[in-house]
């Protein structure tokens, strides 16, 4: 049987929504806890905000700790004008000050003034959302904890009743979520957010600890707290069901590009190039770079190691120019030390980047330089995530790393050449007193790719690959391979002359042959020149005798002819 | 009630929440000591959020009943329904602690 989805609200903070599959339960308090300064009231500000600004629900904020002013300026650092909205009636802000300095209690009471104030805060703008920031100072100010804690459940299930959707801040306390234990009143749904530091790097965290009635993600989540507020990452997206394209996307090196079935990488495939040091596995990503931004489209260079500037000069060097990309501000360089925060946080602010710009194509380069801030499995499940969320986006990504000694191991670094959907690997090649590279595709998912060690070249011109010798002594590179070509050269030119020779006797022989041919063809005519003149005379003298024969008879019979003479002259 | 210029005045506000029985029990409380005694010094004004919850704010006021001394200065605030004597009355700092 098919049951209504548990109606939600979005919080409109960026992630948030996604792990929760929609937002906190409409209607229904929702606990925020963990420890002092891990973001708990700027969350419950920014669901506050955002309600007002982008899904027109006012919103109350009761804040027990900041006063009223305090709250807005600490707060005008995330764009967010309190005051503005409040002069809209958007939002409001009512500040409890409880003092037990100023306070003593007698006799019997109870919270009905919160109650009412609440009530009325809520009726005077019609709000939807409302935060009670954090309502655990309640029981600092006031002695008499039984019925304080009688009070917070008529709260919860008064806010209940009136149909806003809350947000509960509450200190965390030692074993339990929160100090006064607000997890057995808010039954809905929990948040936790965490602030750790390993390695003297920070990491903000968040975790939905409880939602009934709906799915959600059970990881811890980094968030991110900016000048646009709080960007949670929901990092590992829970299915595998992603679209995928087999559209090519250029390498921007045609010999690679052949090298992959003729075509380039997969659109929105993950690429590693690894390698040991100076074997130009920033070359390589500098050309995808470039190529994609030659296709006019965007791509975004992260850089863990050198900076942008030092980059673009280097790559000037081999002949590409980035400035021009980054003036037209389809390529973004994004440069930041590993060190500068821990991993999650560079994986977050990644993410936004990405959101915002929506590259085509992204760099990272190195991932190696990431280690330095976590270790191996924190990295290899970041990139995890991250090749996730590019993969989604249909982004093509490339990463280069650093393989520290290339005869222990071709398995990287980070482990993460098993996620890549294309693996290549440049190599040094030590032979003949000097050092050459050599590439190989190690893998390529999904296409035919060629099995052939190319050698790398980079010159002034550009990268090219260049197929190796194979000698006698094995593979040839670098000088030995041009020698190896030399030798080539100079036997096809002896073996070119000695070709040559053996044309130029054919042409005499044949030559020699047609001056006889002709030779015997004159002669043949002279005697053909005499057989018909003998022949001739013979006719000549036949016809000859037969005239002088005829004239002879007819002599002979001599009257004959003399009478008919006669006979004619007479007529 | 007409308080003498040199006699300490008291200006005393005493909210509640409708006619419940902790409010009904506090303003009774509240009567009988300033009649005791602070007689012809006092003034109290009765608050009743039920009507007038705007004022709330003003006074900082979330429990119910709530007594402030607003004159003389400092404010002071008393919750509960007055019941110990003693208590509102150091409170009040009409009997020194």
């Amino acid at each position: 049987m098919h049951h209504a989805a548990l109606p939600k609200t979005p919080t409109g903070i960026t992630g948030l929504d996604e792990i929760t599959g929609g937002g906190i339960p409409q209607g229904r308090p929702t606990l925020v806890c963990g420890e002092a300064g891990c973001g708990k009231t700027l969350m419950s500000i920014e669901f506050i905000v955002r309600g007002a600004t982008e899904f027109n629900e006012p919103g109350v904020f009761m804040a027990f700790e900041e006063k009223a002013d305090e709250l807005a300026m600490n707060v005008a650092s995330l764009g967010f004008d309190l005051d503005k909205l409040q002069a809209e009636k958007k939002i409001r802000i009512d500040h409890v000050h409880i003092d037990r300095s100023e306070i003593e209690e007698t006799g019997e009471y109870d919270l009905e003034g919160l109650f009412i104030r609440l009530n009325y805060a809520i009726d005077s703008i019609g709000a939807k959302r409302v935060v009670l920031d954090t309502l655990e100072n309640l029981f600092s100010g006031l002695s008499n904890q039984v019925l304080l804690r009688a009070e917070l459940r008529r709260l919860f299930h008064w806010l209940k009743d009136k149909g806003v959707t809350a947000i509960i801040t509450g200190e965390r306390g030692d074993g339990k979520l929160t100090r006064q234990g607000l997890e057995e009143y808010v039954s809905d749904c929990v948040i936790l957010l965490d602030h750790r530091v390993i390695n003297q790097i920070s990491t903000r965290r968040l975790r939905i600890v409880k939602y009934r009635g709906t799915v959600h993600g059970t990881n811890e989540y980094p968030f991110l707290i900016d000048e646009d507020g709080i960007s949670v990452l929901p990092v590992t997206s829970l299915k595998l069901e992603k679209a995928v394209s087999s559209d090519r996307v250029s390498s921007g090196i045609p010999a690679l590009d052949k090298m992959l079935g003729g075509k380039g990488f997969f659109k929105g495939s993950s690429i590693l190039v690894s390698g040991t040091a100076g074997t130009g596995k920033t070359s390589i990503a500098a050309y995808f770079a470039n190529e994609t931004c030659s296709q006019g489209k965007r791509c975004i260079y992260f850089a863990f190691e050198e900076s942008p500037k030092q980059i673009i000069r280097n790559m000037h060097s081999i002949n590409v120019d980035l400035q021009q990309y980054v003036n037209s501000g389809t390529l973004k360089f994004f440069a930041s030390r590993p060190t500068l925060y821990g991993l999650e946080m560079h994986l977050v602010a990644m993410y936004k980047l990405i959101k915002q710009f929506k590259p085509h194509a992204v760099v990272l380069d190195p991932i190696t330089n990431l280690i330095t801030v976590g270790t191996v499995s924190e990295v290899k499940a970041m990139l995890i995530r991250l090749i996730d969320f590019l993969q989604e986006e249909q982004i093509t990504v490339m990463f280069t790393a650093l393989t520290l000694n290339n005869a222990v191991t071709e398995q990287t670094d980070e482990g993460v050449s098993s996620l890549v959907d294309a693996w290549m690997l440049v190599r040094d090649i030590e032979y003949n007193g000097e050092r050459n590279r050599g590439m190989y595709i190690m893998k390529s998912r999904g296409m035919k790719h060629s099995n052939q060690v190319r050698e790398f070249i980079i010159t002034d011109k550009g990268l090219d690959l260049v197929d190796v010798y194979l000698g006698p002594d094995g593979i040839l590179t670098g000088s030995a391979r041009e020698a190896q070509m030399l030798q080539e050269q100079t036997g096809e030119v002896l073996r070119d002359y000695a070709v040559g020779r053996k044309d130029r006797e054919i042409i005499r022989k044949r030559k020699v042959l047609e001056a006889k041919i002709s030779s015997l063809q004159t002669e043949f005519e002279s005697v053909e020149d005499e057989l018909n003149k003998t022949y001739q005379e013979e006719e000549l003298i036949k016809q000859v005798a037969d005239k002088t024969r005829k004239e002879i008879t007819a002599i002979r019979r001599g009257s004959v002819n003399d009478t008919i003479k006669i006979k004619t002259r007479k007529k | 009630m007409s308080p003498k210029a040199e006699t300490k005045r008291y200006e005393l506000r005493l909210y509640v929440a409708g006619k419940t029985l902790k409010s009904v029990t506090a303003l009774a409380n509240l009567k009988k000591y300033c009649e005791e005694h602070l007689q012809g010094q006092y003034v109290i004004e009765v608050i009743d959020l039920l009507l007038q919850p705007q004022l709330a704010e003003g006074d900082q006021i979330f429990a119910i009943p709530t007594l402030v001394r607003k004159v003389p200065e400092p404010i002071r605030k008393i919750i509960g329904d007055l019941s110990n004597e003693e208590k509102v009355l150091v409170g009040l700092n009409i009997r020194p602690a």
